[in-house]
C-alpha cells in the first residue's frame, strides 16, 4: 500500500516536470523558481527542527554503555563504546557518524527447532554505508556545477571515481553503487517481513525518490546528454542571484532538478532529519561519566518525600525493641514526637501530586 | 497462566505476521501475558491521580472524564523536557535493526514487541497531534488518533518492555525504547494505570523504606537468621550493625536480597566479606532499599523513593556509600542519583580503608559498586580465597541489563568470579555483555500473574544457558541482580533444568577463608561440599 | 543541560557546509565559455561542418571519441561513415585537430567551465599552439 502510494507519488512528481516544461514551457518556474524555494526550504527546515530539539533539555546522563566502564585503573575500558571523556566521545560519534557502529553490531537471529541461533547480519550495515558514502560524494561531485572553475578537490574525486576509465563520459562509481545500494534497501524493506510490516508510505517514499533522482541523473549523464555547458550557466546564475533559463537544456534535466528539490523540501519534515538528528542522540553524544560529574536538569524541582522522622515516628517502638537505634527515645517525648510528625511541614513546601 | 504449556510447546514461537497493518489490530489482553491492575490503596499512600478498583479486562478503565486531554498535555510536557523524547519520535527511520534485538519479540512473535513497533505505538499518536504532516495527512503521515483501543495498546505493551535498553546498542541512532517506555508508563500513571506489582512496592518502599515492605523489626530478624546460618557454616559470628552514626561505609543493597533464597545467600556474602576485612560499616533499615520500583513509575516516584539514600547518609554522617548487588538499583545510582539528590557534597570520594583505593570513578556521587569494591580487594590480595570450594560449581555470568547497557559494569564481576571459582565458562557472544538477554522479568514484571511472559521473554537468556550447560555443563548461573535471583530460578526449573541462580557474592562466601573459621562442610546453602579429592589447596 | 553552544556551534557548521557553493560566486559576471571556431583549417573549409551535426557533437563527442578508439584501437577499421554519408579517417590528431587545432580555444574552455578532465591527452600529444 505504502509502496505503491509512494511509487505512484514519485512518478506523478516526475510527470508534473514533464508536462511543466516540455508542454507548457513553465522553465523558469522549474528552474529558478522551484530550486530556490526548496534550498531555502531545507536550509530554514534543518535549523528550525535542531533547535526545536535544542530547546529541550537532557534532564539525565542516559549514555547507553557498550562496553566496559572506566573505574579501576587496571581494569581495561571501553574508551570508544563506553567513553568516559569528550575526546572518547567525539571518537565515538566520529564512529557511528562515519562507520555506523552501531548498525555493524547488527546480527540476525533465527529460531532453529526451538532454539535461537544468531549470525552476522552485515548486509543492512553495508548497505547503508554504501548509500550515504555515494550519496554524499554524488553530492560533493555536484559542486563543479556551482564554482567556477571547478573546485580541484572535485575534479580529484572525480579522476577516483572515474578511475577505471569505462566508457566517455567516464563512469562514475559512485553512482552505480548509489543506485544498487539504494535499490537493494527498497528491496529489504519489500523482502524482509517484519521491516515490510513496520514500514510507512513515509519509508518508501524518499526511497523511491531517491532511485529517481538517481536515475535520472545516470540518464543524464550516459544516455539522453543534455549539453553540459548551458546547464552550468543555468545553475552557475541561481547561485549568483541573477538566474538565466539558456536554450535547449532537455527535459530530463528539469525532471532530475525537481525531484531533488522535492527531496530538500521533504527532508526537514521527515524521519530524514535523522542525519542532523544522530548528533543529538543523548544515549550516544554523553560520555558515561555521571558518578565522576553531575549532571544537570535544568527543571529538577523538590518532590514529596516520606523523611526518616515520620519513618522513625511510624516504627519507634518496634526499633526500640528491636534494639536499632533511634533519634527520639519514646520514653523521652512520645506525645510530642507524635504530634510533631512533620506532615504539614513537609507538605507545605511541596507541591501537591503528580508533576 | 491456566494450563501451563511445556518448554516443547513453548519454544515453538509463531512469527507469521497478520494481513492487516499493524494500526488496524486492536490489542488483545492475553491471559498470562500482563500484570494485574493497580490497587487504590497503593496509588494512594503515594498520592496518585484516578486510584480506583479497575481490572484490565473490564471494558471500561474507569478512567477520567478529560483523560485524551491528559495524556495529550503529559506528551507536550514531556517533549519540551526530553530531548531523548523528541528526538526519538522524530527520527527513527524504521530500519528494523532493533527488530528481532527484543527478548520478548524473540520470545512471543508478537510484532508489537518489536521496539521499533512499540515505539510506533506512541510515535503515531505523536504524529498525528504534534507534527503538521501528520495533522494533515493523519494515516497517510503514519498518523493514528488517541482512542480508548490505543491507550489499552500501549498499557499492554509498555508493561511488555522491561526497559533493558537492548535495542538502542544496535540502533544506528541509540534510540532508547527505554527511554520511551518509561515516558509512556509515567504518562499512563497519570490516569492510575499502573500494575500492582509496581504500585504496591512503590508504596512499600515510601512508607517502610524497602519493596517488601518489611519493617525495621523483621529486618532484624531476618538479619539474625542470616547470622546464625553463617556461623553454622563458618563458625564465625558476624556482627552487621543498623542504622548507626558515625559509621564510615553505608551499605545499600536491594531488599530481595534481605528476604528470599537465593538473595539471601548473597547477603550473608556481603556479612561475611565485611566482617573479614573489618569494614566500618552500617546497613538502614530506612534506606533498606537499592532497588527502586518508581522508577518503573515515574521520573518523579523515582526521586522520590531515591532521596532516602542520601538522606540516610547525611543523617547517619557516614563517609561514602557501597551499593549491593542489584541490575536498575545501579543504573538509578549511576545516572540519576546525583543529577535528581546530589550533590552530595556532605560525603567523601570513596577510599578503601583496605586497599588504600580511590575510586576516582565515584568522585561525585560517592557510591560504588561493590563488585568495585571486591575487585579491588582480590587484586591487592587482602581477601583469602579458595576456589576450589566453588569446585562443585560450573559457573556461567549473567549480565544484568542495567549494569551492562546503563553503566558498563563487566569485567569486575568477571574478575571477582574468575577468582573465587575454578570453573567459568562464558555464553555466547551474542547473549552477554552489552549485548545481554533481559531475564524477562525486569522492569516490575517479576509478578505471578504474567508467569508465560516472563518465560517467554526469558527464553533467548535460557536458550544460552542451555548451550552452556549442554557443552560445559554448567550448573550455576551467576549474577549481579536482585531481579535476577528472584526471576531466573523459575526460568531455568522451566527451560534448562539443573541449573542453580547465584548472585556473586555468594560464590566469593563459599570461597572465603574467614579468619577463625572452622573447616568447611556446607556451601552458603547449607548443603554438603563434595568431599575433596587430594585435598591440598591453599 | 541544553548543551546550546555545541549546537549552535553544529548550526554555523551546517550553514557554512549549505552556502559552500555561494561563496565568491555572488554577484560575479556569468560568462559562458564559447568554442573558438576561428582557426586557419575551418577558416579554408567552403561548408563549415563537422562530421556529425553541431546539436549531435555538442551533447556526444566524447562518445564518438569514445567509438572512434574503440574502431581504431581494437578493431583496426580506420574509415567513419558518418550520418550523411561521408566519410572520415578516424584520427584524432589528424582529422578532428586538424580544424580544431586550437585545443585551448576550443576544447579546454568549455572542459574547464564544466569541470571535465577528459583523459585523450594521456596517449595523444596535444596539437602545439602559440599562447
Amino acid at each position: 500500500m505504502g509502496a505503491l502510494f509512494s511509487l505512484a507519488a514519485v512518478l506523478l512528481l516526475s510527470l508534473v516536470a514533464y508536462v511543466g516544461v516540455e508542454l507548457i514551457g513553465m522553465r523558469s518556474f522549474f528552474g529558478i523558481v522551484i530550486p530556490y524555494v526548496a534550498v531555502l526550504t531545507i536550509i530554514v527546515g534543518v535549523v528550525y527542527r535542531v533547535i526545536t530539539w535544542g530547546k529541550s533539555p537532557v534532564p539525565f546522563a542516559i549514555s547507553t554503555s557498550c562496553g566496559q566502564q572506566k573505574s579501576l585503573p587496571w581494569i581495561n575500558q571501553s574508551k570508544l563504546d563506553n567513553p568516559s571523556t569528550t575526546s572518547g566521545v567525539i571518537g565515538r560519534m566520529a564512529l557511528e557518524i562515519l562507520l555506523f557502529r552501531s548498525l555493524f553490531r547488527n546480527n540476525t537471529s533465527e529460531l532453529r527447532e526451538g532454539r535461537l541461533a544468531y549470525s552476522s547480519g552485515k548486509w543492512l550495515w553495508l548497505a547503508a554505508l554504501a548509500f550515504h558514502w555515494t550519496f554524499l560524494i554524488v553530492l560533493i561531485r555536484h559542486m563543479r556545477f556551482f564554482a567556477n572553475p571547478s573546485p580541484a578537490f572535485v575534479s580529484a574525486l572525480e579522476s577516483l571515481d572515474g578511475f577505471l576509465q569505462i566508457g566517455a563520459p567516464r563512469l562514475f562509481l559512485t553512482g552505480a553503487i548509489l543506485l544498487v545500494a539504494v535499490s537493494y534497501l527498497l528491496y529489504r524493506r519489500l523482502a524482509v517481513r517484519t521491516v515490510r510490516y513496520i514500514s510507512l508510505a513515509a519509508d518508501y517514499f524518499p526511497l523511491f525518490l531517491i532511485i529517481a533522482i538517481a536515475t535520472t541523473g545516470i540518464l543524464m549523464r550516459y544516455f539522453i546528454k543534455v549539453d553540459i555547458v548551458s546547464v552550468k550557466e543555468l545553475t552557475m546564475g541561481l547561485i549568483g542571484f541573477s538566474p538565466v533559463i539558456p536554450e535547449g537544456i532537455g527535459v530530463i534535466f528539469y525532471i532530475h532538478v525537481f525531484l531533488v528539490s522535492t527531496l530538500f523540501v521533504y527532508f526537514p519534515f521527515s524521519k530524514l532529519v535523522h542525519a542532523g538528528g544522530v548528533f543529538l542522540s543523548p544515549t550516544r553524544n554523553l560520555a558515561n561519566d555521571s558518578r565522576m560529574k553531575r549532571h544537570i536538569n535544568p527543571w529538577n524541582y523538590p518532590v514529596k518525600l516520606h523523611p526518616y522522622e515520620e519513618y522513625e515516628d511510624d516504627f519507634r517502638e518496634k526499633m526500640e525493641n528491636a534494639g536499632i537505634p533511634v533519634e527520639i527515645p519514646s520514653a523521652k517525648a512520645p506525645a510530642a514526637a507524635e504530634s510533631e510528625s512533620g506532615n504539614e511541614t513537609n507538605d507545605a513546601e511541596i507541591p501537591v501530586g503528580e508533576e | 497462566m491456566a494450563k501451563k504449556p511445556t518448554p516443547e510447546e513453548l519454544s515453538k514461537i509463531n512469527y507469521s505476521l497478520p494481513y492487516t497493518g499493524w494500526m488496524y489490530n486492536p490489542v488483545e489482553f492475553k491471559d498470562g501475558m500482563f500484570c494485574n491492575a493497580s490497587k487504590p490503596e497503593s496509588l494512594n499512600t503515594v498520592d496518585f491521580p484516578n486510584a480506583r478498583k479497575w481490572s484490565v479486562k473490564d471494558e471500561d478503565w474507569n478512567l477520567p472524564e478529560n483523560w485524551k486531554e491528559i495524556v495529550l498535555e503529559a506528551m507536550k510536557e514531556r517533549l519540551e523536557k526530553y530531548r531523548s523524547f523528541r528526538l526519538f519520535m522524530d527520527i527513527c527511520v524504521r530500519c528494523g535493526a532493533c527488530a528481532d534485538k527484543c527478548h520478548f519479540f524473540l520470545g512471543t512473535g508478537d510484532p508489537k514487541n518489536m521496539p521499533v513497533l512499540r515505539a510506533e505505538l506512541i510515535r503515531s499518536v505523536y504524529r498525528r497531534y504534534f507534527t503538521k504532516s501528520g495533522q494533515m495527512l493523519g494515516n497517510l503521515a503514519g498518523g493514528r488518533e488517541l482512542t480508548l483501543d490505543v491507550l489499552k495498546e500501549w498499557w499492554y505493551y509498555f508493561y511488555q518492555c522491561s526497559e533493558c535498553r537492548r535495542c538502542s546498542v544496535f540502533c544506528p541512532y541509540g534510540i532508547d525504547q527505554a527511554e520511551i517506555t518509561m515516558i509512556g508508563r509515567e504518562i499512563l500513571n497519570l490516569l492510575g494505570l499502573n500494575i500492582e506489582w509496581i504500585a504496591g512496592p512503590v508504596a512499600n518502599c515510601f512508607m517502610k523504606g524497602n519493596h517488601l515492605g518489611l519493617e525495621p523489626h523483621t529486618i532484624k530478624s531476618n538479619f539474625e537468621f542470616m547470622i546464625d546460618d553463617i556461623e553454622e557454616i563458618t563458625g564465625v559470628k558476624v556482627d552487621p550493625s543498623f542504622n548507626r552514626k558515625g559509621a564510615e561505609v553505608l551499605f545499600v543493597a536491594p531488599s530481595g536480597d534481605m528476604f528470599g533464597d537465593p538473595g539471601t545467600y548473597t547477603c550473608m556474602g556481603y556479612m561475611m566479606l565485611f566482617h573479614e576485612i573489618g569494614l566500618d560499616y552500617t546497613w538502614s533499615t530506612y534506606a533498606s532499599e537499592g532497588g527502586n520500583f518508581g522508577f518503573f513509575t515515574s521520573n518523579e516516584m523515582a526521586k522520590r523513593l531515591n532521596s532516602k539514600i542520601y538522606a540516610e547518609a547525611q543523617r547517619l554522617g557516614v563517609k561514602w556509600i557501597i551499593g549491593g548487588e542489584c541490575g536498575h538499583m545501579w543504573r538509578v545510582m549511576h545516572q540519576y542519583m546525583d543529577t535528581w539528590n546530589g550533590p552530595a557534597d556532605f560525603l567523601e570520594v570513596p577510599v578503601s580503608p583496605i586497599t588504600g583505593t580511590k575510586f576516582e570513578n565515584a568522585g561525585s556521587t560517592k557510591m560504588i559498586h561493590i563488585a568495585e569494591f571486591t575487585a579491588d580487594l582480590i587484586k591487592h590480595g587482602k581477601l583469602n580465597l579458595d576456589p576450589s570450594r566453588n569446585d562443585h560449581l560450573k559457573v556461567t555470568f549473567h549480565d544484568s541489563c542495567n549494569t551492562s547497557r546503563g553503566m558498563g559494569i563487566l569485567d569486575e564481576p568477571r574478575y571477582v568470579i574468575k577468582n573465587v571459582c575454578n570453573n567459568f565458562h562464558e555464553m555466547p557472544e551474542d547473549t552477554i555483555r552489552e549485548k545481554t538477554f533481559c531475564c524477562g522479568s525486569g522492569s516490575g514484571l517479576n509478578a505471578s500473574e504474567n508467569m508465560e511472559l516472563r518465560l517467554r521473554g526469558g527464553f533467548p537468556r535460557a536458550n544460552a544457558v542451555k548451550h552452556v550447560q549442554q557443552h560445559h555443563g554448567v550448573n550455576m548461573l551467576a549474577n549481579i541482580c536482585a531481579i535476577d535471583r528472584a526471576a531466573l530460578p523459575p526460568l531455568m526449573n522451566y527451560w534448562v533444568p539443573g541449573v542453580d541462580v547465584a548472585g556473586m557474592h555468594e560464590l566469593v562466601a563459599n570461597a572465603l577463608v574467614m579468619k577463625g573459621e572452622k573447616e568447611r562442610t556446607q556451601d552458603m546453602r547449607l548443603e554438603d561440599l563434595p568431599e575433596k579429592e587430594g585435598a591440598e589447596d591453599v | 543541560m541544553y548543551n546550546g553552544g555545541k549546537i549552535i556551534l553544529g548550526i554555523v557548521i551546517f550553514l557554512a557546509l549549505a552556502a559552500f557553493p555561494f561563496y565568491g560566486d555572488i554577484g560575479k559576471a556569468n560568462v559562458t565559455p564559447e568554442p573558438n571556431l576561428d582557426t586557419p583549417e575551418i577558416r579554408k573549409l567552403e561548408e563549415k561542418k563537422c562530421v556529425e551535426p553541431e546539436e549531435f557533437m555538442k551533447a556526444e563527442h566524447m562518445s564518438l571519441l569514445n567509438k572512434w578508439r574503440d574502431l581504431a584501437v581494437r578493431d583496426e577499421t580506420t574509415v567513419y561513415v558518418a550520418s550523411d554519408g561521408e566519410s572520415y579517417n578516424i584520427s584524432l590528431q589528424n582529422t578532428c585537430m586538424r580544424c580544431h587545432s586550437n585545443k585551448k580555444e576550443f576544447c579546454d574552455k568549455c572542459h574547464e567551465y564544466a569541470g571535465v578532465s577528459p583523459y585523450c591527452w594521456d596517449c595523444h600529444l596535444a596539437p602545439k599552439e602559440g599562447k
